[in-house]
């Protein structure tokens, strides 16, 4: 046998480490599955971080690491929401699957994501090419008008129109038989939204880290260089667009799922509920342009935000000026974003990326640097 | 061909009030090369204002849209407000990018501290009549007030402004710092204090806008500068960013374009048509009807 580099060491490590964690969960859902706060708030939880996770990595990819500011993810989550919704219902309909049970129902649901992440993909190809010959402040608001397009043509189609997923029965059909889980479901199904938010996080790690990665990364420090050191600059513009559109498809197909009904108003760009374009770049802001880790970290940050804002017992003790604000989560999440890019504009995380294999050198290092600052102050005292 | 030329005058009425909204992004992108996402709001602070303000200018005997007045300096004083609190240390210290993501927060958070401020609430709000109802009519068209006072009324303030930026020493000024920051500086023009005077002006003009929406659709609601301003943003891009002549010519063929498509083909689909013009103008010619293609320096 060939002997690992240390890549491959790392990705051996990271299997071995991520099977073990989702071995653990398998086990933890089965013991405590049944009942309770687990089933009621833990799991929806779960399901919510599971897409937001996705779609922030997702625009990480356009947004930190192609430098190109997208205002239109959310009409690619549109897209793949309604592709998996419609496709799952199309298939109850033919009588695949019956009452969410079986292999059937299993395959479904994968090619429901599967398809979602491709339609998207598609769209945004069809976005990418021309958009993508802009940037900067044009690329922002072509973007913005596409994903309201998407939005307008999708309310426009007499299949999924506003009437038709959205309001009255026909809502209750996709919780019944379509996609749409109750919590039950959801804490049957949670090993499918583990995996496929897995699968998608390294997927994406893995392009960053290709020589796709390099290659866009340079497009973001100096597009004349790159183009000049001979990479195309519009075939990676617009693959990794097409690659993040994929993405955001599939994170929308895990929303139809995590929801019972559909209502393109909650793709829109401005709407005070927390899934909009905007959010999503709050997120990706906060952890760190240009780190799936920070994407991931501050996916689950902000939606645990958004649930204390919401939910928590502690908000009924604040005055009641604090509790107005709280009434209207963007603004709290507007501020967080103008403190964020003022003070610590490149995130939490920066561009650092956590990594299991270099954990233990990381560690100690920063024990040395430590070491050594207290070393240095104690010779500053004792000299001053 | 009455239902034509009606079309056509609604056309106009709407791309007089985008070619208003469009020349505040335009000049702010003139000078400081930064989308404004917050100008939308601006235009819901000054209708929110004239809530306030219509009644006290009738109370005092004076016609209801000498409100625009006071609009107009809640709005002036909220954009510069926005540019020192928020623009102006964002683009000490970052790049364009997050200058773009501020200008979205601040969208965002004018737009949701309306909401959270009891006077105003959620709820959308009922504007009194702004201009006399009814019209003359020409044969079979009706040319209501509102529509002759919205078209005056914005003709002679883009007039007004044309002359300011072509005649005055501010206006000089205002364009010296667009085009060369460095060099205006060397002159001896304030650029910071330009740029401030750039944003109380396009801010003033929202509250002008805002006036002539109101008098239209007598509803305020929070977010209804969002849309609004993005399509006067479009306006300004099919215009040609930066060119004053260029956001009036924007706005009105973007009117133009959503009222015929409202009458001719579907009032669902009016949004995406105006998209669409702009994403065929973007792809067939980025710099717009009226501006000139610059090549890129190395």
């Amino acid at each position: 046998m060939k002997k690992l580099g240390r890549t491959g060491q790392g990705y051996l490590l990271n299997t071995i480490i991520i099977v073990l964690l989702f071995t653990a969960a398998q086990l933890v859902t089965a013991a405590f599955g049944g009942e309770g706060s687990f089933k009621l708030v833990l799991v929806p939880s779960i399901w919510q971080c599971c897409y937001l996770m996705i779609l922030a990595a997702s625009l990480n990819l356009v947004l930190g690491f192609l430098g190109q500011l997208s205002l239109g993810h959310c009409g690619f989550m549109a897209v793949g929401a309604y592709t998996a919704a419609l496709l799952s219902l199309a298939c109850e309909r033919a009588e695949l699957f019956k009452d969410k049970e079986g292999v059937v129902f299993i395959l479904v649901l994968f090619a429901c994501v599967l398809a979602a992440g491709i339609l998207s993909a598609l769209i945004g190809l069809l976005v990418g090419i021309p958009a993508l010959r802009l940037k900067g402040d044009y690329l922002a608001i072509i973007t913005l008008g596409f994903g309201m397009i998407i939005i307008n043509i999708i309310n426009n189609l007499p299949f999924c129109g506003q009437d038709g997923l959205a309001q009255g029965s026909a809502a209750a059909s996709l919780y019944k038989n379509g996609l749409g889980f109750g919590t039950k479901s959801k804490v049957e199904f949670l090993w499918a939204a583990l995996l496929v938010t897995i699968v998608s996080v390294t997927l994406m790690f893995m392009f960053v880290r290709s020589k796709y990665g390099r290659a866009i990364r340079a497009i973001r420090d100096d597009e004349i260089a790159a183009a000049a050191s001979g990479i195309n600059t519009s075939y990676y513009k617009v693959l990794t667009f097409v690659y993040s559109a994929f993405f955001a498809g599939v994170a929308g197909a895990l929303y139809s799922c995590a929801n019972a009904t559909l209502s393109t108003s909650s793709f829109a760009f401005t709407n005070g509920g927390i899934l909009n374009s905007t959010f999503i770049v709050v997120m990706v802001v906060l952890g760190g342009m240009g780190s799936i880790t920070g994407s991931v970290t501050a996916a689950v940050i902000m939606f645990f935000i958004n649930y204390q804002i919401k939910n928590g017992s502690w908000v009924d003790s604040l005055p009641a000026a604090v509790q107005a604000v709280f009434q209207y989560p963007m603004l709290v999440y507007a501020i967080v974003l103008i403190v964020v890019i003022m003070f610590r504009p490149r995130g939490i995380f920066g561009s650092y990326e956590f990594s299991l294999i270099n954990l233990k050198r990381e560690l100690k290092a920063a024990l040395e640097r430590r070491a050594a600052a207290k070393a240095e102050r104690k010779e500053a005292r004792s000299n001053g | 061909m009455s239902t034509f030329i009606q079309t056509l005058i609604v056309g106009i009425r709407l791309g007089s009030v985008y070619a208003l909204v469009a020349l505040g992004y335009t000049m702010v992108y003139g000078i400081i090369r930064l989308i404004n996402f917050a100008h939308g709001d601006f235009i819901m602070v000054g209708g929110y204002t004239m809530i306030f303000t219509v009644p006290v200018a009738l109370a005092l005997g004076l016609p209801a849209w000498a409100a625009v007045a006071a609009a107009a300096v809640v709005c002036a004083l909220v954009g510069m407000g926005t540019e020192l609190i928020a623009y102006r240390p964002v683009r000490k210290k970052g790049n364009n990018m997050t200058a773009l993501i501020t200008a979205i927060a601040m969208s965002l958070f004018l737009e949701n501290l309306a909401q959270a401020i009891p006077a105003i609430g959620p709820n959308p709000k009922v504007a009194s009549q702004i201009f006399a109802p009814g019209g003359i009519e020409i044969g079979s068209v009706t040319m209501e007030y509102t529509t002759i006072f919205t078209i005056i009324i914005s003709a002679v303030v883009m007039l007004l402004l044309y002359w300011f930026t072509q005649r005055t020493r501010m206006g000089r000024a205002m364009r010296c710092v667009a085009e060369d920051k460095a060099a205006a500086t060397l002159m001896g023009i304030n650029v910071n204090n330009t740029i401030l005077l750039t944003f109380a002006i396009g801010s003033g003009l929202a509250a002008v806008a805002a006036l002539m929406y109101m008098a239209q659709y007598p509803r305020i609601y929070t977010t209804m500068g969002s849309l609004l301003g993005l399509k006067a943003f479009v306006s300004a891009v099919l215009g040609g960013i930066g060119i004053i002549p260029g956001a009036v010519l924007g706005g009105v063929v973007i009117g133009l374009v959503e009222s015929f498509t409202t009458s001719y083909i579907s009032s669902s689909m009016a949004d995406t048509f105006v998209f669409l013009i702009l994403i065929i103008v973007l792809v067939l010619k980025p710099a717009g009807i009226m501006g000139k293609n610059v090549g890129e320096k190395v």
